[in-house]
């Protein structure tokens, strides 16, 4: 692998840039892999780097049906933080949050991840109610969040408008300082150069067919538009798309899939220094380093494996950031799309052991999973290396829904009185 | 008269000047003009800086797929926009534009440094570099990158204008109102079809404006062009121009962004600036047309390079000349007409240099003819000029090798490397492009939606065909709406079909790194960019343009994704539909965010939902809470009090006299039928069939889950007849899951469900003195606590009103709840308050009823549950009919981590010093000496200062709580511990006495 440096610019400069060789080859099939990973988004890319780096198992595959990172990885708003309410969720997030820190340098692929900050508002007693629980329990488990009064979250973004009559006035934020934003493509890609250099494939346009198992119920290997491939053990993480691939293997995933969109806006110069959310009024964003606003939407009301989405709910995110930010109303959209999130019951993420032998899975991200990405990624590796959780994802199995203990985080805030 | 404008042609008003300014100089145009036409009327070509190498760039195209031309243009105060394309822009009196991304002048740009160093900023390099050292990422390098991005700035004031949205259900809409488009109106329209008719520019005639010369049906190609419009009017047809479709959505729902006001002189009063349609049609037609691909070649984006179809259009609409010297550069014959046309107006045309060696004989002896010289098989090898180019240098082409280079000077240089057709709005819909290998472009091919293609769209160019072909399009919606038709025929005359050949970037004798050939121009990607990406293993489209940005810039690769894709599939060494084509998105054009809010905006973002009693609260200094879309009192502060002191007063009156609270915001549900009381069986945890009509029960609604989703008293009028009441939030939810259930899981059930929360106006009195306040005003029914014992209900009048009238508590005083049609809500408190008078009545807030409802250990759904809580957790496993054979939620119950010990129950928390109050939401622990991270096992969900109690009263949910009555645990808090006591949650009146009065 060339490694990346300024210097290396500057040298390649010199010829005219004929000396960069490929991030990551375009593998062809071997017959048989100690791991398959199906779904080579950050998620799955992720696990193959870690699979080899930390566990030493480098006859692995990752297999997509399009082009890596094609998937939620290169459709979501960025949105890196880890001040979840429930100690489970605070520890994964927390994890991938100390492996953001450093991922540029360890990958050597800059993936810019940006601790701008990322702050959520709070309209009605009820979300500051919600979101001091959430700050005094971070603040318990040495997570990184603070309250802001409506002033100092002014300060801390200009353009936010705290006037008190507004429909859904601020009366404050929650403010995580080391939290941000990093560049989804380049996750993707940096894990696959990276676990390529380490001997692993990445096929693409390859989708698998199936998941074939062995007269004892195990996992053998895919089937896939390229033929068989022989696998010792699967791991299946394919967002939107899990639960059509774990019905080949005769599991019924928990899982709903619904589209969820998202926007940009012509590029301007700095105008937004942070990551704003408000789960209220149903907005988020951030400006990229480019010079565009990202904006995040809700979930569509129907679910559907369509990669598009309505145009109702844009026009309500839409007005909630024009409400929330009024000097925005005459910026430009440019261009909205959609991706399809998996969704479980409790709206918290399954990565673990299924109940087919050597076939494990990591999916249920909902709209939250970019920002998990070096966690989920490092703790799937972990599973599949081991046959066991790491004790970080231990409480994220898919058992949980039939004993009924569930980490909903949403529920947590979602009512109001 | 400006120097380049020619007298008398084009459409514009030669007779009415219009100023404008740009980067603060005065202009003058004419009305009809764009910035763009107006600015290369005086001759100004630079009109903008590119986004990485601050190239100075001048209008490449004359429409809404301009990459370079882009300024800001203000109005005034608020009423300024960032990246608006010049070539779009329609003049307007004293219209302010600014060029954008430039430190310093816009021709002395200092960001120009940039360009200087470009050999060490190819594509994707940022991925390589600035991570070293670590912590100059946050500080130096990425606030840099930040500052040299971006294009113009971001407003900065508040918009004034409003903005308006619209329905429109149509039989059949036609976008794009070129010949294509209006031929399918024409045909649909006489075959008496509802038809719609859009475009976005502030004209129909799409490319017949550009093509006078054209003739239709024996007319001239303008005057048939009014004669077709006249006669769409005359059918009824709706005429929309200036208006973008923006995007094509599920079942032929079309989005149409319509501007109202930009460009006017002065703005109408109370007039919207943009209007948002939401069109419904039943069949649509896709007519919008072809959009020229530029040649890639070194040097090709210098100021007055620009598309051959672009300078026919400033020439033919707008009487402008783009300069005085062109060369002309193709691979496709449209490009000879316009310097034909261009020769004609005065411009000296110094080359027709062509890349194909063998040229139609007729496009010869017309170039002969006009004196032009013909350079076949030619390439381009480079520009020169700084702000504008000023010669371009060409070279023949023999068997793929370039020979020797001759220079020829020049003030423009039109280039046509043919054209694609715009399917962006079929893109939308996920149909499929296929790659036609003939004309080595995608045409349509399976459609998802009722929709028909027609004219260049298709791949065919020329006026005959775009018109019979949109006439074949009208026809076929008009017959799949049920009407027989037979297209009708057109003669066409001087018509321009042309054919051409097409290219990656053009052959050259320079280095293959010395060569700078432009695909995304504003983005500054260069061939050589995509042949590196390419090269580092991007083989994916998608990975091409994320790594480069192609095809990411405002024009949304409208002028750079098939030049982009048959240079990347060269690269690749594959065919282009093999490397495939990046998917089109929403909108069309950028298109502001104002259009798409609407009216949503303000005081209207939501509705604000206020009760029928509302005005008293406002007349009486009422403070207000949100609460899902309600507004709801929350205190009615009197003489300078606080809210702490307002609450104590409001709770000591309702303990000690009466209290009066508008709960109409209580949802309210009526289930009827003979099944009411097995479907409320089925939904409620609680037993139904015994409970008597005239009683009421409080019922607990679980989820699947088993976990609490809603509560609320609820009270049976007759066999059939249920009076639900939900929480204020919940009320949809619970409506929305009730018909869930009754629909797709108990179909067989007999049941209506509706809702009645705006019909009821609900008006609560607690305290010992309630039934005082109330007896002289109720007729049809006993009161007294024999007659009407604590949870009863019955049908009555109240204030001479037919009422619902409950007798419950919420407060833990003796209590009523009247409901009245909301009608006679406001009259009804006004009666009781009169009524009230001498007890002392006094109005509490949402507030008050919170502390007095704690006091008594009643919980807030929501507040004192979170999701994840079941009955039993919040003690209240009472409720729960242990007979019934099934309820929603009853089988969740029963799974093993529902029922394991150490689940969270809710118990009361009372704090060793009662003059501290705990923080909602504060954490529980055991131990406050352990380090971080700290096991938790409970928060605080409610905390009051108690008025009735002289101290702070809390509700908390810990871990096996009620197994710690009695236990000391710990709040950790950043400025030191709080110790409170685990208490019961029942803090005053334990025995429920005062309920008994």
């Amino acid at each position: 692998m060339t490694r990346y440096s300024a210097f290396a610019v500057v040298k390649n400069a010199l010829t005219g840039h004929k000396g960069w060789r490929e991030q990551w080859p375009d593998a062809e099939p071997k017959k048989e892999y100690d791991v398959i990973i199906v779904g080579a988004g950050g998620h799955g890319l992720g696990a193959a780097y870690y699979l080899a780096r930390e566990h030493g198992i480098t006859n692995v595959a990752v297999i997509d049906k399009g082009w890596l990172g094609g998937g939620n990885t290169g459709r979501n708003t960025t949105i890196i933080r880890s001040n979840y309410l429930y100690d489970e969720s605070a520890k994964l997030y927390d994890h991938a949050l100390d492996l953001w820190d450093g991922l540029s340098q360890e990958l050597n692929y800059n993936v810019m991840f940006s601790r701008r900050g990322v702050m959520m508002l709070a309209h009605n007693v009820h979300d500051v109610q919600s979101f001091q629980r959430h700050v005094h329990s971070n603040r318990l488990n040495g997570v990184d969040n603070r309250w802001l009064s409506p002033e100092e979250a002014k300060a801390f973004c200009p353009p936010l408008n705290i006037s008190k009559d507004a429909r859904y006035p601020v009366m404050g934020a929650a403010l995580q300082m080391r939290a941000g934003t990093a560049r989804h493509d380049a996750v993707a890609w940096g894990y696959a150069r990276a676990a390529a250099a380490r001997g692993v494939d990445i096929i693409q346009n390859c989708p698998v067919i199936a998941i074939r198992r062995g007269p004892d119920g195990a996992v053998t290997g895919v089937d896939t538009a390229k033929g068989f491939i022989g696998a010792k053990k699967v791991a299946v993480s394919a967002a939107g798309h899990t639960s059509v691939v774990m019905q080949s293997a005769g599991v019924r995933m928990p899982l709903e899939s619904f589209p969820l969109q998202a926007l940009v806006s012509e590029p301007v110069k700095p105008v937004f220094p942070c990551v704003v959310m408000s789960n209220t009024v149903h907005a988020y964003i951030s400006q990229s380093d480019k010079g565009e606003l990202v904006i995040g939407s809700g979930t569509d009301q129907y679910t559907s494996y369509s990669q598009r989405g309505g145009l109702p709910l844009i026009e309500h995110t839409v007005a909630a950031i024009c409400e929330v930010f009024p000097i925005f109303n005459r910026m430009r959209m440019l261009r909205k799309w959609g991706g399809i999130v998996d969704v479980t019951p409790d709206r918290s993420a399954i990565i673990g052991k299924t109940p087919v032998k050597n076939l494990f899975v990591n999916c249920g991200w909902g709209t939250g999973g970019f920002k998990a990405t070096p966690g989920a990624a490092h703790t799937l590796a972990h599973t599949v290396a081991t046959g066991e959780p790491h004790p970080i994802n231990a409480p994220f199995t898919l058992d949980r829904f039939r004993t009924g203990r569930l980490i909903d985080e949403a529920a947590a805030a979602a009512v109001a009185h | 008269m400006s120097q380049f404008r020619i007298p008398g042609k084009g459409r514009v008003k030669h007779d009415e000047k219009v100023t404008f300014s740009f980067d603060g100089r005065r202009y003058e145009g004419l009305r009809g003009d764009t910035v763009a036409s107006a600015l290369l009327a005086h001759g100004i070509h630079l009109m903008g800086r590119s986004f990485k190498y601050h190239r100075p760039r001048g209008p490449v195209t004359a429409d809404s797929a301009e990459p370079n031309a882009l300024i800001g243009t203000s109005r005034g105060a608020g009423r300024f926009e960032p990246n608006t394309r010049a070539t779009v822009q329609e003049l307007r009196e004293g219209l302010m534009c600014e060029s954008q991304n430039r430190l310093g002048a816009l021709s002395f740009d200092l960001g120009a440094v940039n360009d200087a160093l470009h050999p060490l900023f190819p594509a994707g390099f940022y991925y390589k570099t600035f991570m070293w050292p670590r912590s100059f990422w946050d500080r130096l390098y990425e606030p840099v990158i930040r500052r040299a991005a971006g294009l113009g700035r971001a407003p900065s004031e508040v918009d004034p204008d409003r903005y308006a949205s619209r329905y429109l259900h149509t039989d059949l809409l036609v976008v794009g109102g070129g010949p294509a488009g209006i031929a399918a109106a024409l045909e649909a329209a006489r075959a008496g079809v509802r038809v719609t008719l859009v475009d976005e520019t502030p004209e129909m005639g799409g490319s017949l404006l550009s093509d006078p010369e054209v003739e239709i049906d024996g007319q001239a190609a303008w005057d048939w062009l009014a004669a077709a419009l006249d006669e769409l009017r005359a059918r009824g047809v709706r005429l929309m121009t200036r208006t973008t479709a923006i995007g094509y959505y599920h079942q032929n729902m079309i989005g149409l962004c319509e501007k109202l006001t930009d460009h006017l002189d002065t703005l109408p009063e109370n007039a919207p600036r943009e209007r948002m349609w939401r069109v419904r049609a039943t069949r649509v037609v896709l007519a919008q047309g072809a959009l020229e691909k530029p040649l890639v070649f070194h040097g090709n984006d210098r100021p007055g390079v620009m598309l051959a179809g672009a300078a026919q259009s400033y020439l033919h609409r707008w009487g402008v000349k783009v300069g005085e010297r062109a060369v002309i550069v193709t691979s496709h014959d449209s490009a000879w007409h316009a310097a034909f046309d261009l020769a004609e107006a005065g411009t000296k045309i110094v080359a027709i240099v062509d890349t194909r060696a063998a040229l139609a004989d007729e496009l010869r002896a017309e170039a002969r003819v006009r004196g032009i010289e013909v350079l076949a098989g030619h390439t381009v090898t480079g520009t020169r000029g700084r702000l504008r180019v000023a010669s371009v240098t060409v070279n023949p082409v023999e068997n793929g090798r370039v020979g020797d280079p001759r220079m020829l000077h020049c003030d423009c240089l039109l280039m046509s490397g043919g054209w694609t057709p715009s399917l962006h709005l079929f893109s939308h819909t996920k149909g499929s492009l296929q790659w036609d290998e003939a004309s080595r472009t995608f045409l349509p091919g399976r459609m998802t939606e009722d929709c028909h293609i027609a004219g260049a769209g298709r791949g065919l160019w020329g006026y005959l065909d775009a018109l019979s072909d949109g006439a074949e399009a009208g026809a076929a919606a008009a017959r799949a709406l049920g009407h027989a038709v037979e297209p009708t025929g057109f003669a066409v005359a001087h018509d321009r079909p042309g054919t051409g050949e097409s290219h990656k970037e053009l052959p050259t004798d320079r280095r293959s790194h010395r060569v700078r050939a432009f695909v995304d121009f504003q983005n500054d990607v260069t061939a050589k960019d995509l042949r590196l990406a390419v090269r580092e293993g991007m083989r994916s489209i998608e990975h091409v343009k994320r790594y480069t940005t192609n095809g990411m810039a405002t024009d949304q690769g409208k002028m750079s994704n098939i030049n982009g894709l048959m240079i990347a599939s060269d690269a690749v060494g594959k065919a282009p539909p093999e490397v495939g084509l990046t998917t089109f998105r929403p909108p069309y054009t950028p298109t502001s965010f104002g259009a798409f809010a609407g009216y949503k905006r303000g005081a209207t973002f939501e509705v604000t939902r206020a009760t029928p009693i509302d005005a008293f609260a406002e007349a009486n200094g009422a403070v207000f809470e949100p609460v899902s879309l309600w507004r709801r009192a929350w205190y009615f502060p009197q003489g300078g009090e606080d809210m702490e002191a307002a609450v104590a007063r409001e709770c000591l009156a309702t303990r000690g006299g009466v209290g009066i609270f508008d709960a109409s915001t209580l949802g309210k549900i009526e289930v009827a039928g003979p099944d009411a009381v097995e479907f409320m069986n089925r939904m409620y945890t609680n037993p139904w069939t015994k409970l008597a009509p005239g009683r009421c029960r409080y019922g607990v609604l679980l989820g699947e889950d088993g976990y609490i989703r809603d509560d609320g008293v609820i009270g049976r009028l007759s066999d059939d007849l249920f009076h639900v009441t939900t929480t204020t939030g919940g009320a949809a939810r619970v409506l929305n899951m009730m018909e869930d259930y009754l629909q797709t899981e108990w179909p067989d059930l007999d049941v209506w469900l509706t809702s009645t929360t705006e019909q009821w106006a609900t008006v609560a009195l607690n305290g010992p003195k309630a039934r005082e306040v109330l007896d002289g005003l109720v007729e049809g029914v006993d009161i007294s606590a024999e007659a009407m014992p604590h949870m009863s209900v019955a049908e009555c009048r109240v204030a001479g009103f037919r009422a619902r009238l409950f007798r419950l508590s919420f407060t833990g005083e003796l209590g009523f709840e009247v409901n009245v049609p909301a009608r006679h809500g406001l009259a009804l408190w006004e009666a009781l308050m009169e009524a009230g008078k001498p007890h002392g009545i006094t109005p509490y807030g949402t507030e008050t009823m919170h502390v007095l409802r704690a006091e008594k250990g009643f919980i807030i759904v929501g507040q004192d549950t979170d999701g994840t809580v079941t009955p039993d957790d919040a003690g209240l496993g009472w409720a729960i009919g242990k007979k019934k054979p099934d309820f929603v939620g009853k089988r969740s119950l029963a799974r093993p981590d529902l029922v394991a010990g150490g689940r969270k129950q809710l118990v009361g928390l009372m704090t060793e010093d009662g003059a501290v109050k705990l923080e909602e939401g504060a954490q529980i622990v055991l131990d406050p000496d352990q380090p971080k991270p700290m096991k938790m096992v409970g928060h605080v969900t409610s905390s009051y200062r108690s008025a009735t109690l002289g101290r702070s009263i809390a509700m908390a949910l810990i871990e096996d709580g009620r197994a710690r009555e009695g236990e000391t645990v710990h709040v950790p808090m950043p400025d030191g511990v709080v110790r409170a006591k685990v208490t019961s949650t029942m803090f005053y009146d334990p025995d429920g006495e005062r309920l008994k009065l």
